[in-house]
C-alpha cells in the first residue's frame, strides 16, 4: 500500500469518526479492509483505498471502511470497579436525588456489542429500590453492524466467560445451542441508537450517568475535548461521567472534575453542579 | 502464597492449568480424581480448587458434595472447569456449592477472570 493510499484511508476514518490511524497501523488497515474490498468486488485493498480518494465515494463504502477500522473489543463488567461504584455510590445518590420523579437515564456513549449497557441493566435489575422506577439506558455507537449485534443480545461461550459472574449467566441468560441469549427483561431496559460522538448529542436527551469508556483513547486531543464538552452539555447538573481506565479529563477538558473519593468518576466542574439546586433529567 | 488444587483426570489439562495458576502465583497441588482430591484436602485444605466434572472413581460433583459436608470443607473457593456446558449442569454445580464455573476450553484470561470474580486474586 502506498503512503498516498494509506493516507486516503486515514483521512477518511479521521473525518468520519475521529479515529487517528498512525502509519505503523498499515498492517491493521490491510487485514481489516480485506473483507470490505472483497464485498465491494475490488481486486485489492489498494484499489479500495483509491476509491476513497475520489471526490464523492459511496456513503455505504465509507461506512463499511469506518466500521471495519474501529475496535469493538468489550466485555461484561469491564474492570469491575466502575460497576461496583455505580451500585455502591452513584445509584444510592440518584435514588435520593430523584425520589420524586423516579426516573434515571444512563447513556453508554460507545457501547459496542452491548456488554456495557447490559451490565448496567443487570445491576439496576438487582437493585430492589429501583423496582418502581423508570430506568432508561441508551446505548449508542457509530457502527450499525455492532449495534445490530447488541440489540440481538446473543453471545458466544467465550463472551459470556469474560467478566460475567456465573450466577448472572444462570439468572439472565437462556442457552440456545452454543450461544447464550440474554432475557427480554434485561434487553428491554436498553435502547440502542446509532450516534457519532463527533455530532451534537442534544436529541438524545439529558443523562444522569454517562459511560464513555475506552473510546477517547483512539482520538487526538481536540477531538477528545470536543466530545467531553458535548457530553457535558447533555448531563444533569449532578450527573456523573465514567471514562475508561486509561482515560482522564485532566488536561483535556475543564468541563469536568474528578469526584473526590471515587476514582475514575467525574462530575461537572461548574459551581452550579456543586452548590446549585438539583435539576431533573428530561425523561 | 495461596494454594490451588487442580482436579482433572487428564494430565495435559493439569499441566496447562498448573502453568497458568503458577503464573498467577498459586502453589499448585494435583489430583487425578475426586477420591484423590479428598485425600489432598484432608492433608491440607487449599484456598482454591479447579475441578473437572467427569472423572473415574469419583466425579467432580460427588467430590464437591462430600467436600462441602466435611469439616473445613466450606472454606475453599471451588471453580468447576468442565466440558459440561449446559444450564442444567451449571445449576447443579451451583446448588452443590460451586463458586464459579468455567466451560472448557479455557485459557489464562478465563481463569484469571473467574478467580478474580471470586476474590481469589
Ligand atoms: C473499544 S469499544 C469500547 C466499548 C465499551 N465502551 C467498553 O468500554 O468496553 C469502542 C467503540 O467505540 C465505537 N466508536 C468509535 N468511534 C466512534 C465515534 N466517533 N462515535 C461513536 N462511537 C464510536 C466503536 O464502534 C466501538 O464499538
Amino acid at each position: 500500500m502506498t503512503p498516498a493510499e494509506l493516507d486516503a484511508v486515514a483521512r477518511t476514518v479521521r473525518r468520519e469518526c475521529g479515529l487517528v490511524l498512525t502509519p505503523d497501523k498499515a498492517y491493521l488497515v490491510d487485514s481489516r479492509l480485506m473483507p470490505v474490498a472483497r464485498r465491494w468486488a475490488k481486486p485489492s485493498v489498494e484499489a479500495l483505498a483509491r476509491e476513497l480518494m475520489a471526490p464523492d465515494p459511496p456513503r455505504d463504502l465509507v461506512r463499511e471502511v469506518v466500521e471495519a477500522m474501529v475496535t469493538n473489543e468489550t466485555f461484561f463488567f469491564r474492570d469491575r470497579k466502575p460497576f461496583d461504584q455505580l451500585k455502591a455510590f452513584v445509584l444510592p445518590r440518584l435514588l435520593a436525588a430523584r425520589a420524586d420523579r423516579r426516573v434515571i437515564r444512563i447513556w453508554c456513549a460507545a457501547c459496542s456489542s452491548g456488554q456495557e449497557p447490559y451490565s448496567i441493566a443487570m445491576i439496576c435489575k438487582e437493585t430492589p429500590q429501583l423496582a418502581n422506577w423508570k430506568v432508561e439506558i441508551v446505548g449508542t455507537d457509530i457502527s450499525t453492524e455492532i449495534l445490530r449485534q447488541a440489540e440481538a443480545g446473543s453471545y458466544s461461550q467465550f463472551e459470556v466467560q469474560r467478566g460475567l459472574p456465573i450466577q448472572l449467566l444462570v439468572k439472565h441468560f437462556e442457552q440456545q445451542g452454543d450461544r447464550w441469549q440474554l432475557d427480554a427483561s434485561i434487553r428491554s431496559m436498553v435502547s440502542f441508537r446509532q450516534f457519532n460522538l463527533l455530532d451534537p448529542p442534544d436529541r438524545l436527551g439529558t443523562f444522569d450517568v454517562v459511560f464513555c469508556r475506552n473510546v477517547l483513547i483512539y482520538f487526538d486531543l481536540p477531538t477528545k475535548s470536543g466530545i467531553l464538552g458535548r457530553i457535558a452539555s447533555v448531563m444533569a447538573p449532578d450527573g456523573v461521567l465514567y471514562l475508561g481506565g486509561a482515560e482522564t479529563v485532566l488536561g483535556v477538558s475543564d468541563r469536568f472534575q474528578p469526584v473526590r473519593t471515587q476514582q475514575g468518576v467525574y462530575e461537572l466542574a461548574t459551581p452550579d453542579a456543586r452548590q446549585g439546586p438539583v435539576r431533573m433529567a428530561a425523561g | 502464597m495461596k494454594s490451588c488444587l487442580v482436579v482433572d483426570d487428564s494430565r495435559v489439562v493439569r499441566v496447562v492449568a498448573r502453568r497458568i495458576l503458577e503464573e498467577l502465583r498459586f502453589e499448585v497441588v494435583e489430583a487425578e480424581d475426586g477420591r484423590e482430591a479428598l485425600e489432598r484436602c484432608r492433608e491440607h485444605m487449599p484456598d482454591a480448587i479447579l475441578l473437572d466434572w467427569n472423572m473415574p472413581v469419583m466425579n467432580g460433583i460427588e467430590f464437591l458434595r462430600t467436600l462441602r459436608a466435611a469439616e473445613g470443607g466450606a472454606a475453599p473457593v471451588v471453580v468447576f472447569c468442565t466440558t459440561e456446558r449446559d444450564l442444567k449442569h451449571i445449576r447443579e454445580a451451583l446448588a452443590a456449592g460451586a463458586n464459579e464455573y468455567i466451560m472448557k476450553p479455557f485459557d489464562s484470561d478465563i481463569i484469571a477472570d473467574k478467580f478474580g470474580q471470586t476474590g481469589l486474586i
